[in-house]
């Protein structure tokens, strides 16, 4: 049991190691696919929300880490 | 191999390179307290586990379909790259201490000798499970990064190269050197890969997504130069403020 958690914690680890950013990143990725799928016909629209959302997402949370 | 491939190759290549230099301090570290033995030992059984992983893995990828692949590989993949992109910001700002192979070296080796002190006669057990935990633990990061860059296009044969060439290329300076590589610019290519990974990473999501990219594969180095011109603006900007409170 304790191996299969801390197996958990390490795949986990790979990818989060902010929760704040990994959280935003979600939040980015379920407005690009709203808007994919609220506007179908402006697929371009959810494409500049993903990219322009996780460069602001990946500026604001280093500057909020620094400040900290 | 074509020019479409540059991308995944290039990336695959960068952060295996990363990894394996990672991974070899502590191999290097466990064989100068026990020998190369029970480092060998460990890092081979390491590879045979990840090569397992690979053959387990790989043949599932094909049954899932394209759409749900390319968004979960994607998002992955933008987790992963922009955790990099962080760290080698706050890293290059002065935030957090930079990652010295030196030290984790040093590190690694004291840490064995306390174990000698305590369990003498586990210890050849010890180093070698030290060994095969960093290969498992650094090669686990380069067998997704190729599935994740190589899986989407058809390119895994192309990306395993790429990767294999870093490993064997690491191999080979550690063999020769016999000290960790310590003049290996980590921070740096932190950077170069993790501004890859997140463009890999937004390209696959919008791919799942049905967003047409203009230029298709092009905007993948096109991102990249966007996700590395905001890393350095916010070491830019973090620093000047850095300095500006001392």
């Amino acid at each position: 049991m304790t191996m299969l958690v801390t197996a958990s914690r390490m795949l986990v680890g790979l990818f989060v190691d902010d929760g704040a950013l990994a959280l935003s990143i979600i939040v980015i990725l379920l407005l690009a696919s709203i808007i994919a799928n609220l506007m179908p016909d402006m697929p371009l629209a959810a494409g500049a929300v993903l990219l322009v959302g996780s460069l602001g997402v990946l500026f604001a949370n280093t500057v909020k880490a620094a400040q900290r | 191999m074509n020019w479409a491939s540059a991308p995944a190759v290039t990336t695959a290549f960068l952060s295996s390179l990363v990894e394996a230099v990672e991974a070899l301090t502590i191999v290097l570290a466990v064989a100068l307290v026990r020998g190369w033995r029970p480092a060998g030992i460990g890092a081979f059984l390491g590879l045979v586990l990840l090569a397992f992983i690979v053959l387990a893995v790989g043949p599932l990828l094909d049954r899932i379909p394209l759409h749900l692949l390319q968004l979960v590989i994607g998002v992955l993949l933008l987790l992963f790259g922009m955790r990099w992109l962080r760290k080698a910001i706050l890293r290059a700002a002065g935030i957090i201490a930079l990652h010295d192979e030196a030290i984790a070296f040093t590190a690694q080796t004291e840490e064995l000798r306390e174990q000698a002190g305590r369990h003498e006669t586990r210890l050849d057990w010890l180093a070698g499970l030290a060994s095969f935990k960093a290969v498992v633990l650094e090669g686990l990061e380069v067998v997704f990064i190729v599935i994740a860059v190589g899986a989407g296009e058809g390119l895994l044969g192309a990306a395993s190269l790429g990767a294999l060439a870093a490993c064997l290329l690491v191999v080979a300076l550690g063999f020769i050197l016999h000290r960790p590589l310590t003049r290996v610019p980590e921070n740096s290519l932190k950077f170069a890969v993790g501004a890859m990974l997140s463009a890999f990473g937004v390209f696959w999501i919008g791919e799942g997504l049905n967003v047409p990219w203009p230029g298709e594969d092009i905007a993948i180095p096109v991102f990249a130069a966007s996700f590395l011109l905001v890393a350095l603006s916010a070491v830019v900007l973090t620093r000047t403020r850095a300095e500006n409170l001392t």
